[in-house]
C-alpha cells in the first residue's frame, strides 16, 4: 500500500527519529511511503489558542497537500484528531474547504489505526526487551478513540513487558499553549503524571504523541527519575538487528 | 454576578496560589476522586446511559429553541395555580424584586435552600443591605456562610474544607447566627451534622419566608422541582408562609414526563446515587398546605445573549450536576475559587464568560483554564461539548484584541508554518543555534523550564534528512543517527 506521511511540524523539527521509525516500520511491512514535501503544520496550536483564521489557512494547505493520498499517516494522535475532529468545524458551510475536508479528513489515521484497522496486523515483528508503560493521551483516547489498539500492538512485541499506569486516562497537563498560559497547573499535572509513571517501575514510557512525551519526559528528566520516553513507532520499529535503545 | 468576585486576579494567577496550597490540593483530590469513582460505578450499571444522555441533550435543545413559547406557558400555568411570576433581566432587577417581596411580608429573615441562581445574583448581600438576613440551610452552604467564604463547588460548596476546619468554623461562628455549637464539639461527621441540625431546626421553625432555586421548572403544569440530599430543602419549601423561587430561564422542561430522563441523569452524575434522596415539587399554592404565597422570579442575566450564540448556547443545557468539575484535572488542582465565579470548573469556564462577557481579565482568562483534555465532555450527562465552546470563546477573546504579544507570535508562527520553504529555513536556523539553547529559558519559556527539561534540537529536520535520502546523496545515515535526546 502507498502511505502518505504527515510527519507534523513538532516531529519534523524536534523528533525526526520518530518519522524515521515510521518509515522503517512501514517499509519493513512491505509498504511504500511518501512524504509530500509541501506539508507543514495542521494548525492545532492556532486553533486551540483561538486563532481560527491562521488555523484555516494551514488547513487549506493541508487538504491541498494530501488531496490525492489514499491514506495519510500522522504519528501524532492530537494532530490526527485535529484534522478529523476540528477541520470539519473550520470550513464555512458550502465552502471549498468544507468539501475538501470531508474528502481528506477521514483518511487521516494514527499509526495504531493504520496498522490494526487498515493493514490488519498487530504483530509487526518488533523486538524490544524492556518494561514499558503506556500513556494513552487525551486526544488518542477521547478524540480518536484508539481504544486498546496501541496496547495490543505493544503486547505483540517480543521481549516487551507492558505494565499498568495508574490514572492513565488523566491528562498530563501539556495542552499546547496551556503549558505556558497556565504554567503552575500544567506543572502540577505533569508532576503527578510523572510520579505515576515512576511508580510503575517501567524503563520506558510510551505514547502516540511526542508533545505529551516531551512534557512528561522533561518532567521525569528534571526529577532524575530514570525513565525514558519513546514514541510507539520507535518501539514497533525496533528489531533485534536494529534495536531502539530506551 | 459581580461584587464579591470583582477584582479577582486572572485564572493563572489565582491557580498558581491554589496549586501551592498543599492542604487544599489534598482536600480536593480526596473529594473529587471519591465522587468521581462513585459516579463511574453507577453510570456503568445502566446499559442505556448513552441513550439517556442523548435524550437529555435533545429535550434541552428543543426547549431552548422554543424557549419563548415554553416561558409563556410556564407563566400561565404558575399564575393559574395561584402563584405570581416576575421577570428579571439582570441581577439588580432580580434582587430588587426579591427584596421588595420580603419587605412586603414584614419579616426580616429568610431561610434558603441552596440555589446557584441566587448566588449568581448575590442575593444574600443585596438582602443584607436591605436589613434582611438570609440563612443558608444546605449543610455545605451553611459552612460556607458561617466561614464568611464563597462556594468552591457546585454541589459541595465547602469541598475545599476538611472536617477539622469545619469544626473550627462551627465553634467560632454558630453563636453569631443562632443556636451555638455544643460544648466539646468533635470533628466526627455525626457530631458535626447534629450540631448543624440543631442550629438549623430553630431557623426552620421560626422563619416565615423562604427563598429557593429550582433544578427544573415544568412548563405544562407550572411545577418547580428541587433535588437535594438532606431534607433541609424540603423544610424550607413546606414550613414558611411565603416562598420565593429564583430560577434561571433555561431551567424549563416542557412536560412532567421529561423529568423521567433528568431524574435519572442528575443523581447518578452528581452524587453517584441511583435515586435522589429528596425530590420536592411544588405547584403554585394549595390552601391549608405549605406556603400560602408563591412567587417565581424568572432570571435572564445574560442567558438570552448566550442563547443567541450558536456554538455557546449548549452551555444552557447544563443541569449543574458537577460531574465535569469532579473529573477535571485543572479543577482538581485549583479548586473553585480560582474561577472567580459561582460556576467553577469546566462549566464555569464556558458559562461565566458568556453570562458576564469577556471584558474583565478574569473572564478573558477563563476559556484558557483547560488543557482541552475532553474529560468534561465525556462525563457531561447532557453532552455539552465543553472543549468546543472553550475554543469558540478563545476565538472571541483573540478577536477582541487578546494578548498583543501572543497575537504577534501566533501570526509569525502562522506565517512560517504556512510555507514549507519558510519552515525549512526556520528549522535550519534553529538547528544551527541548538548549542545556544540554555537549560533555563527566559520569558514565557521559563514556565516550561522551571519544572521540565527542554528537548535537544536535532541537527537536522526530518524533511532535510528525507530530501537527502531521496536524492541519494551520501551523508550521515539517518537511521543510525539519533535526532534529539529526550
Ligand atoms: S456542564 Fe454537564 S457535567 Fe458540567 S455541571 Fe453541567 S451538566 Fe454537569
Amino acid at each position: 500500500m502507498r502511505i502518505a506521511l504527515f510527519i507534523t511540524c513538532v516531529n519534523d523539527t524536534l523528533f525526526p527519529r520518530t518519522g524515521w521509525a515510521v518509515v522503517r516500520l512501514l517499509e519493513r511491512l512491505g509498504h511504500e511511503v511518501v512524504f509530500p514535501e509541501a506539508q507543514t503544520c495542521c494548525g492545532q496550536m492556532h486553533y486551540n489558542t483561538g486563532y481560527r483564521r491562521e488555523a484555516q489557512r494551514l488547513a487549506v494547505g493541508f487538504v491541498r497537500t494530501f488531496a490525492d493520498a489514499d491514506v495519510v499517516l500522522a504519528p501524532s494522535g492530537s494532530c490526527a484528531g485535529m484534522v478529523r475532529d476540528n477541520y470539519p468545524r473550520l470550513g464555512e458551510p458550502g465552502s471549498r474547504l468544507e468539501a475538501a475536508v470531508a474528502e481528506v479528513a477521514p483518511r487521516v489515521l494514527d499509526l495504531s489505526e493504520l496498522l490494526v484497522d487498515v493493514l490488519e496486523v498487530t504483530d509487526v515483528g518488533a523486538y524490544f526487551p524492556h518494561t514499558v508503560t503506556y500513556h494513552p493521551t487525551c486526544h488518542g483516547l477521547r478524540l480518536l478513540r484508539l481504544g486498546d489498539r496501541p496496547q495490543r500492538l505493544l503486547r505483540a512485541v517480543r521481549g516487551l513487558e507492558l505494565v499498568e499506569l495508574e490514572g492513565a486516562a488523566e491528562c498530563c497537563g501539556f495542552g499546547g499553549t496551556f503549558a505556558v498560559k497556565n504554567a503552575a497547573v500544567s506543572a502540577a499535572m505533569g508532576s503527578d503524571k510523572a510520579r505515576h509513571v515512576a511508580h510503575t517501575g517501567a524503563e520506558v514510557l510510551c505514547a502516540v504523541d511526542n508533545s505529551c512525551l516531551m512534557h512528561i519526559g522533561g518532567t521525569l528528566s528534571r526529577q532524575r527519575a530514570g525513565v525514558q520516553v519513546l514514541h510507539l513507532a520507535e518501539i514497533l520499529a525496533s528489531t533485534e538487528e536494529e534495536p531502539a535503545s530506551p | 454576578m459581580s461584587a464579591t468576585f470583582m477584582g479577582m486576579p486572572a485564572f493563572p494567577e489565582a491557580a498558581r496560589a491554589a496549586t501551592g496550597d498543599a492542604q487544599l490540593r489534598h482536600n480536593l483530590r480526596k473529594a473529587t476522586r471519591t465522587i468521581r469513582d462513585k459516579r463511574a460505578a453507577v453510570v456503568e450499571e445502566l446499559d442505556d446511559w448513552a441513550g439517556l444522555r442523548a435524550a437529555g441533550a435533545a429535550i434541552k435543545n428543543r426547549t431552548l429553541r422554543h424557549l419563548d413559547t415554553y416561558l409563556e406557558r410556564l407563566e400561565e400555568a404558575v399564575t393559574a395555580a395561584g402563584g405570581t411570576v416576575h421577570w428579571a433581566a439582570d441581577a439588580a432587577e432580580a434582587n430588587a424584586v426579591v427584596t421588595d417581596l420580603v419587605r412586603a411580608t414584614g419579616h426580616d429573615e429568610v431561610v434558603k435552600v441552596k440555589s446557584m441562581a441566587t448566588q449568581e445574583i448575590e442575593l444574600n448581600e443585596a438582602l443584607a443591605e436591605a436589613g434582611i438576613t438570609a440563612y443558608e440551610t444546605d449543610l455545605a452552604e451553611l459552612i460556607v456562610q458561617l466561614g464568611d467564604d464563597t462556594p468552591s463547588h457546585i454541589l459541595v460548596p465547602a469541598i475545599h474544607r476538611n472536617r477539622s476546619e469545619i469544626r473550627e468554623i462551627f465553634r467560632a461562628k454558630m453563636a453569631e447566627w443562632g443556636v451555638p455549637a455544643p460544648d466539646g464539639l468533635t470533628d466526627d461527621p455525626r457530631a458535626l451534622a447534629e450540631a448543624a441540625r440543631t442550629h438549623l431546626r430553630e431557623k426552620f421553625l421560626t422563619t416565615r419566608v423562604a427563598v429557593s432555586g429550582a433544578n427544573f421548572a415544568v412548563a405544562d403544569t407550572g411545577t418547580m422541582v428541587v433535588l437535594e440530599s438532606e431534607g433541609n430543602g424540603r423544610m424550607c419549601l413546606t414550613l414558611p408562609e411565603t416562598l420565593i423561587s429564583v430560577v434561571g430561564i433555561e431551567k424549563i422542561v416542557p412536560t412532567w414526563a421529561d423529568l423521567e430522563v433528568f431524574l435519572q441523569l442528575l443523581p447518578r452524575s452528581s452524587t453517584g446515587e441511583r435515586m435522589n434522596p429528596y425530590t420536592s415539587t411544588w405547584t403554585g399554592v394549595t390552601p391549608g398546605d405549605g406556603p400560602q404565597e408563591f412567587h417565581l422570579v424568572l432570571l435572564d442575566n445574560g442567558r438570552t445573549d448566550t442563547l443567541a450564540d450558536q456554538v455557546g448556547r449548549q452551555a444552557l443545557r447544563c443541569i449543574r450536576c458537577s460531574a465535569c468539575l469532579n473529573i477535571c484535572p485543572v479543577y482538581e488542582r485549583t479548586g473553585g475559587h480560582a474561577y472567580g465565579s459561582v460556576y467553577p470548573g469546566p462549566i464555569g469556564a464556558i458559562l461565566t464568560p458568556q453570562l458576564r462577557g469577556t471584558a474583565s481579565e478574569i473572564d478573558a482568562s477563563l476559556p484558557y483554564a483547560s488543557s482541552l483534555c475532553g474529560a468534561c465532555y465525556e462525563v457531561c450527562p447532557v453532552a455539552i461539548d465543553i472543549p468546543e465552546v472553550l475554543v469558540h470563546l478563545r476565538e472571541r477573546v483573540t478577536e477582541g484584541g487578546g494578548h498583543a504579544a501572543e497575537r504577534t507570535a501566533m501570526a509569525a508562527a502562522g506565517w512560517v508554518l504556512e510555507d514549507r520553504r519558510r519552515l525549512t529555513l526556520a528549522q535550519r536556523a534553529a538547528a544551527k543555534a541548538r548549542g545556544l539553547v540554555p537549560r533555563r529559558l527566559p520569558g514565557p519559556g521559563a514556565a516550561w523550564t522551571d519544572t521540565r527539561d527542554v528537548p535537544d534540537i536535532p541537527a537536522e529536520s526530518f524533511r532535510d534528512q528525507w530530501r537527502r535520502r531521496e536524492s541519494g546523496a551520501p551523508g550521515r545515515n539517518e537511521r543510525k543517527k539519533r535526532g534529539g535526546r529526550r
